[in-house]
Parts: structure tokens; sequence; C-alpha cells
């Protein structure tokens, strides 16, 4: 499991209360960027450690001479020691949007970064490149864009070997491609795709995560549909990413949810999608999702509703593909242990992140919708009552119980009698017309297929509760065609 | 949410299910005007239903400072050497050491002793360097790969190669990996990093390679008019060199590709280094990697010392 670090560099005076509410704001903050298709965040990777173990110059603030002489320093110094700590110092600058901006401004500065981390001097690549991770993360497009010289490098370095340096170009290199279209239509002619399916083969935990996130920017992109996804599917990413999602014990969670993520923006944008059902994509995820349900029980954990969002959404998604009808896939959904899996997820997420609960309901209604095999397990692993439950969360549950319902009397019998019709007396008290209207068709399938139903309904005043409805538009028909019926057979 | 007590250990049984139920659909169901049809649905990139998930995701993104190597993983170890012949680094941390090692000797061609920041481009070097049969075949085919990993095209001349790299896969057209710059001038635009000014009062004939050179050794004769940007070069050469270097970028057109002028200098030759001499707006040339190091990479030799000593004398 990875671990979070919250940043010495946050301010110490911060309470929880602030905490919560700069949380908030962020919040709010995301969800505007969503809506405008604006959605844009970067890491940054700092070393705590390292930075402890350096005397703090963060509150200097240099100018231009400054950065300079750090330069000329760092490049033309006797001293090995001194020609790192010159970069080291630039690095702490670089930390400040003031200092970026100044650094950029000044002739020969990238040149010179560049020419630093192409050295031959370890320490100096490794602090040049922490230099290039800095600017990278600024919210600057100007900044950021002056990195771009550096670009071809950092793909080349991608299929070196030092671990460290590998990771922070990948960081950099996500943080860059999340910047701009034209960053990324320089990055895509330089190789970027064979760069990372060389580097997807590293063993190192650290890699494979800064891969992830670099990939998942890549895949994120708005015209990643026609430019980038196409060329991703051809190489063979997925087959690694495929294998890194397998669940077991080599299986690691910051890793994964990288994964699940760049998988899911691939399978919801619908290129070929079928590719991936032959590349195990459906098995792999049930097998996962087992493993999820499995790891909820058992920890604490902070962090698995990140992995589980993905997961669930990809499997939706691929369950509505053509392909996954096909012996391959199918065959291994129907295993019941994936309905069980679900609701423990489910409960799970009741707990934890309950604004997640539609896209579990909604993996939910994929599962049953055209399967007689999930809708029993449905009924014999008791999961009725739990899923009423959840009515007031979505009207999806009232849909998967019309899955259920509409596959005929053998299906509703094992629905009658129980909490069902009280449950569905409720629903009829609402307002919203679509949750009423799923009331009303899932009380039609049960008129018809369950004898005693009906009788049931106007015994607990039911028809009180559809007079309420018959004067609204979308409902009237329906609401007049189960009064005959419930009066009359 | 009140789970039945069984399903936890389902989750941990054997695979499968039970028999489904018998299906069996009365036409009357789906007659207006009820309308329900089950449906797998799909929902698309930009949709709204992801809205929640995707800010999860953003938060999670931004919120946590990860550690490059944690402090746990990162011990300080007893000071020790490298253990590679000639190699006198010191170091007191592993990961500084993993670095150093993949970065100066990891990939090492053990015919010249250069080192390569990939595997890959240690292959190229090695093909195009080292292997005669290499030189007998690109005599009547086009034997020169591309560089980007994935990219099958294949060359006559690693001139095209290069116009290929900055045309197709828009390079910069002075790529090219460093030595480490022990040159004297300011930092200049380019200047600095590409000058190989090892040794003060050099009058060896500089020698520039065309950028993504991997072999410095087997490049075509320079283009017309050669004779004249040899004259550029070696008048560079002994005029005050931050001065002239300080004067480059405004000599030199903005694509003007120095030529390789090919000099061939044994290894331990303290006298003849390369010079490269480098436009600011990427219009320079240079190796790849310093195709023709004067000397291996020893961090304190010998000769390295009285190099160092003679810079900082400012000769």
């Amino acid at each position: 499991m990875w671990s979070r670090q919250r940043g010495r560099l946050k301010p110490l005076c911060c309470g929880v209360e602030e905490l919560r509410c700069r949380r908030r704001e962020r919040e709010a903050a995301l969800r505007k960027a969503r809506r405008e298709q604006q959605l844009v965040s970067k890491r940054l990777l700092r070393d705590e450690a390292l930075e402890e173990a350096e005397e703090g110059c963060v509150a200097m603030i240099f100018g231009e001479a400054e950065i300079q002489q750090f330069l000329r320093l760092a490049q033309r110094g006797t001293e090995e020691k001194e020609r790192e700590r010159a970069l080291v110092s630039l690095r702490r600058g670089l930390q400040r949007p003031e200092m970026q901006q100044t650094f950029i401004r000044l002739e020969g500065s990238i040149r010179t970064l560049v020419g630093l981390l192409t050295s031959n001097q370890a320490l100096l690549q490794l602090e040049a490149a922490r230099c290039l991770h800095e600017l990278s993360h600024s919210e600057q497009s100007a900044v950021v864009e002056a990195c771009l010289p550096a670009t071809s490098y950092l793909l080349t370095y991608l299929s070196g070997h030092s671990s460290d340096f590998i990771e922070l170009c990948l960081y950099t290199l996500g943080n860059l491609i999340v910047e701009s279209e034209a960053v990324r239509r320089q990055l895509l002619p330089q190789g970027i795709v064979p760069a990372l399916a060389a580097c997807i083969q590293s063993p190192h935990l650290t890699v494979l995560e800064a891969l992830g996130y670099a990939l998942s920017q890549l895949l994120q992109a708005k015209e990643a549909p026609e430019k980038i996804i196409p060329s991703v599917l051809g190489s063979t990413l997925p087959q690694h990413m495929l294998q890194l999602l397998q669940p077991g014990p080599k299986l690691n969670l910051g890793v994964a949810v990288e994964f699940a993520w760049c998988l899911h923006y691939i399978i919801c944008s619908q290129v070929n999608n079928a590719l991936l059902i032959t590349q195990g994509a459906l098995s792999t995820l049930g097998l996962l999702l087992l493993d999820l349900a499995g790891a909820v029980q058992r920890t604490e954990d902070a962090g698995l509703e990140l992995l589980a969002c993905p997961v669930l959404r990809c499997l939706s998604n691929l369950l509505t593909e053509a392909a996954a009808e096909a012996v391959g896939g199918q065959l291994q959904l129907r295993d019941e242990r994936v309905v069980a899996a679900l609701f423990i997820l489910l409960q799970f997420l009741l707990q934890k992140q309950p604004s997640l609960l539609p896209e579990g309901l909604w993996l939910l209604n994929n599962l049953t919708a055209n399967s007689p095999s999930f809708c029993t397990s449905l009924l014999s692993l008791d999961l009725i009552e739990p899923l009423l439950h959840l009515l007031s969360v979505s009207n999806v549950v009232l849909t998967v119980l019309c899955n259920v319902a509409e596959k005929g009397p053998a299906y509703c019998q094992r629905l009658w009698p129980g909490p069902l019709l009280s449950s569905l007396l409720d629903t009829l008290a609402f307002s919203d017309t679509e949750v009423v209207g799923q009331s009303l068709e899932l009380l039609q399938l049960l008129f018809l297929y369950q004898p005693g139903a009906a009788q049931a309904f106007l015994q607990q005043s039911g028809l009180q509760a559809l007079q309420r409805h018959e004067e609204v538009a979308q409902l009237q028909d329906r609401v007049h065609a189960l009064q005959q019926t419930a009066l009359h057979g | 949410m009140q789970l039945p007590p069984a399903l936890h250990a389902r989750l941990a049984g054997a695979p499968g299910s039970a028999e489904p139920l018998p299906v069996e659909r009365d036409p009357a169901a789906r007659t207006a005007p009820f309308r329900f049809a089950p449906r797998p649905v799909r929902f698309p990139r930009e949709h709204d239903f992801f809205e929640e998930g995707d800010v999860q995701r953003h938060l999670y993104l931004q919120d946590v400072l990860t550690q490059v190597g944690g402090a746990p993983e990162r011990p300080r170890v007893p000071e020790f050497t490298c253990q590679v012949a000639g190699c006198c680094q010191v170091f007191d941390a592993l990961e500084d050491y993993e670095h150093h090692y993949h970065t100066l000797h990891r990939n090492v061609c053990s015919f010249c002793k250069r080192a390569f920041p990939s595997g890959h481009l240690l292959d190229t070097h090695i093909l195009e360097w080292h292997d005669s049969l290499f030189q007998i075949l690109a005599e009547r085919q086009d034997m020169y790969q591309c560089l980007v990993e994935g990219c099958t095209e294949k060359f006559r001349t690693s001139r095209d190669r290069k116009e290929h790299l900055v045309m197709r896969h828009l390079y910069p057209a002075d790529f090219r990996f460093d030595k480490p710059r022990k040159s004297r001038g300011p930092v200049m635009p380019g200047a600095a990093e590409q000058v190989l000014a090892e040794a003060p009062g050099d009058d060896g004939v500089p020698s520039e390679v065309d950028a993504m050179e991997v072999c410095s050794e087997h490049v075509e004769p320079p283009p017309a008019p050669a004779g004249e940007r040899r004259a550029y070069s070696h008048r560079e050469m002994n005029s005050c060199p931050s001065a002239a270097l300080a004067q480059l970028p405004r000599i030199w057109p903005e694509r003007y590709h120095l030529p390789s002028v090919l000099v061939r200098v044994p290894h331990e030759d303290l006298k003849g280094p390369r010079r490269e001499i480098s436009t600011s707006n990427g219009g320079s040339s240079a190796a790849l990697w310093r195709c023709c190091r004067a000397f291996p990479p020893r961090r304190r030799g010998p000769r390295t010392l009285a190099r160092a000593a003679l810079h900082v004398a400012g000769l």
C-alpha cells in the first residue's frame, strides 16, 4: 500500500477546520472545472528527507543575478559539491512562482538546464531533473512550455535504468502532458507511446506508478480518442496494464489505481473495446473486483475507493460491448461471487464514499439487465432487502428490480412477499416523476407475474398512493392502467 | 445496510453459481403504456455521471505529495567508493550510487568506453561504430536506424536520419547527450556546455559532429562549403573563446548545422579534444554524445585534475 504524506511545505498553522474548508473549496473548484471539461491536475514530487537534510534557504528570494550565479556555478564550478549545491539552491528557489518566471525569462537558462540534465554527472542530472520538475508543475503555461526543449531527452531517459531518475522524468512528463495540446503534439511524434511501452516493463513500483500517472494524463486529453488511444491500443501497453491489475500478492495499490484509471479513459472512449476484451480485460477486472471486496473487509486502508471507482466503471462499460456476450467474457462473469463482491463494495462505499454509490448500482444494472444468471444470484444470495435499503440513493435500484421482475413469474415469486411492497408504496409518495415512473413499471410486472400482488397492493391503500399522480402527464396512462388492473384483474 | 452473513463466506468460496431460474416473459409486459426493457447502460467520457468520481480522483492527484524514495527507504550508509575500475566517485546513499552507476557504467561500450543513457542507444552505437559488417552493408542499403523506439525507418546516411528525427519526430536539431561542461566562458546560450574546451590554447583541429550522430568515425564528409566552415571553427578556436562564443547566436543562421569535421583523437590525448561550437537556437550541431571523448569517465585521475587546474587558472 502506498502512503500519503502531507507535505512539510504546507503551513503548519492550519487547523483541521481550515483544512476541511480548503478541501471543500478545492472540491468546488474541481467540480466547476469538470463541468467545463477543464479538469487538469498535476503531481508534485518532493523529497522531504532531502529537504530536511538541506539547510533551509526556502525563505530567500533570488533575483536574476543569483540565478545566473547558480547556473554558472553548476556549469563551471570545479568542485563537485559546489556545483551540486548551486543546483540545489536553484531548485529550492524554483519552488516559488516568481523565481520560475525570472528563470525562464533569462536567456539561455533552459538551455543550460538541459545541458546539465544531459551531462554525465549523475547527481547534477538528478538535480537538473528536479528543477525541470518544479517548472513542469507550475500553473503558468509559459513556465511549463519553457520545458519543451527537454522532452526528447526525458523520453530517451525512460529507457535507462536508474529508477529514481526515471520516476522523476515520468512525473515531469505527466505534468507537461496535461498542460496543453501543443505539448502533446510535440510528445507524440517524439515517440512517447513506444517509450512508455518499453518503460512499463520496469520492475520498480515507483516507476510503474509514475508511468501510470503520465499515461493517465495522456489518455485523459480531449483529443485522446482520435489521436492517442489508437496508438496506445496498438502497442503492448494494454497487455502490460492488465497484467499489473492482476490480483495477487504482487498487486500494488498505488500502481493499480493509476492503471485502472488509464483503462477507464480508454474504455469510456469506446475506440476498440473488443480488443481489450480479447486480451482478457473482463476476466482480469472481474477478479480484481473480487479481490477488492476481500480487501475492504480485511483492512481499514484509505484509498480502496480510488481503485474501486475506475474498476466499477470499466466493468460497467465493457459489459455493454457486444463482444462481452461472446464465450470468453460472459462465462467468467457468470460467477455469482461477482454479485457478492459488488454488494460488499456497495456497503463499503455507503460508509466511505456514498457519492460513488450510483457507479456501483450502474454496474449492478449492467450485470442484471440481460442475465438470468445474475438475477438469480441476486435472489439466491438474499440481496433484495439490502438493495431496497439503497432506494433513497438512486432509482437505479428500481431499474435493477425491474430487470429481475421482467424475467417472469419464477423471479417475481422470489420477490414476494417481503419488504418490496411497502418500499414501493414509499416510493410512490415521492414527487420525482422518474422514480414514480419506475415504480409503476415494477408494479405492472408484479401484477402480471405474481398472483396476489394486486390484491395485497389494494389492501395496503395502494390506490390512494396512485391517485396522487393521476394528473401528471408522464404518469397518467400508466397510473390508470394500473388502477384498472388492480381493480379488475 | 445489513448484508446476509453468508455473503462473505460466499465471496471466499468457489466460483460458480446456482442454476438460473427459467425465464418466461408475457408479451403483455411491454405493451403500452408500459415500456420498461432491461438495458445495459454505457456512459461516454464527458458524461456528467462521472463527475463525482473524477473529482475524487483529482483530489487524490493534488493531495498527495509523495516522497522520492521516502526517508526510511533512503538510509545513509557509510561512504563507499564506486567499484568500477578507474572510477573514484564516493557515495553515502545507495540511490545516488544507483543513478551514478546507471548513468556512467551501465551502458558502456566495451570497445571505446563511452557511456550511453540507454541500452538501446548503446546497441545502436556498437552497430554503427564497431561493426565492420555494418559499414559494408551501409554502402548498399539503408542501415541507419531511426533512434526513436518504435520507429522502424532506416536511412542511407546518418545525416538523413537526423533530418528524419528533426522533421518527423520533432527532435531538437542539436539533440545530444553531453559531457560535463568543464568549460570556460560565461553562461551563454548553448555555448558553455557545448564547447569542450578541455585544454586551453588547443590548436587541434576542431571536430564538430552532426547532431544525433551516434558515431563520429563514420560520418560522411561535411557538405560544402566545408572548407569555409572549418575555417570558421578553426578561427573560433584561436580567438578568445568567450567573446567569440558570445557572438555565435548572431553569426549563425537559425538552422545552420555545423558539419562534422571528424578528427580522430586517441583516447588519452590531452591535446585533441572535440570542440563544439553552437548557436543558441538549436542550430548547432553536436554529437549525440561525446563521440570522441578525450578521456574515459574518470573522476579524479591526474589528467582531470590537471585540466581542472588549467581551467581554474582561466586559461
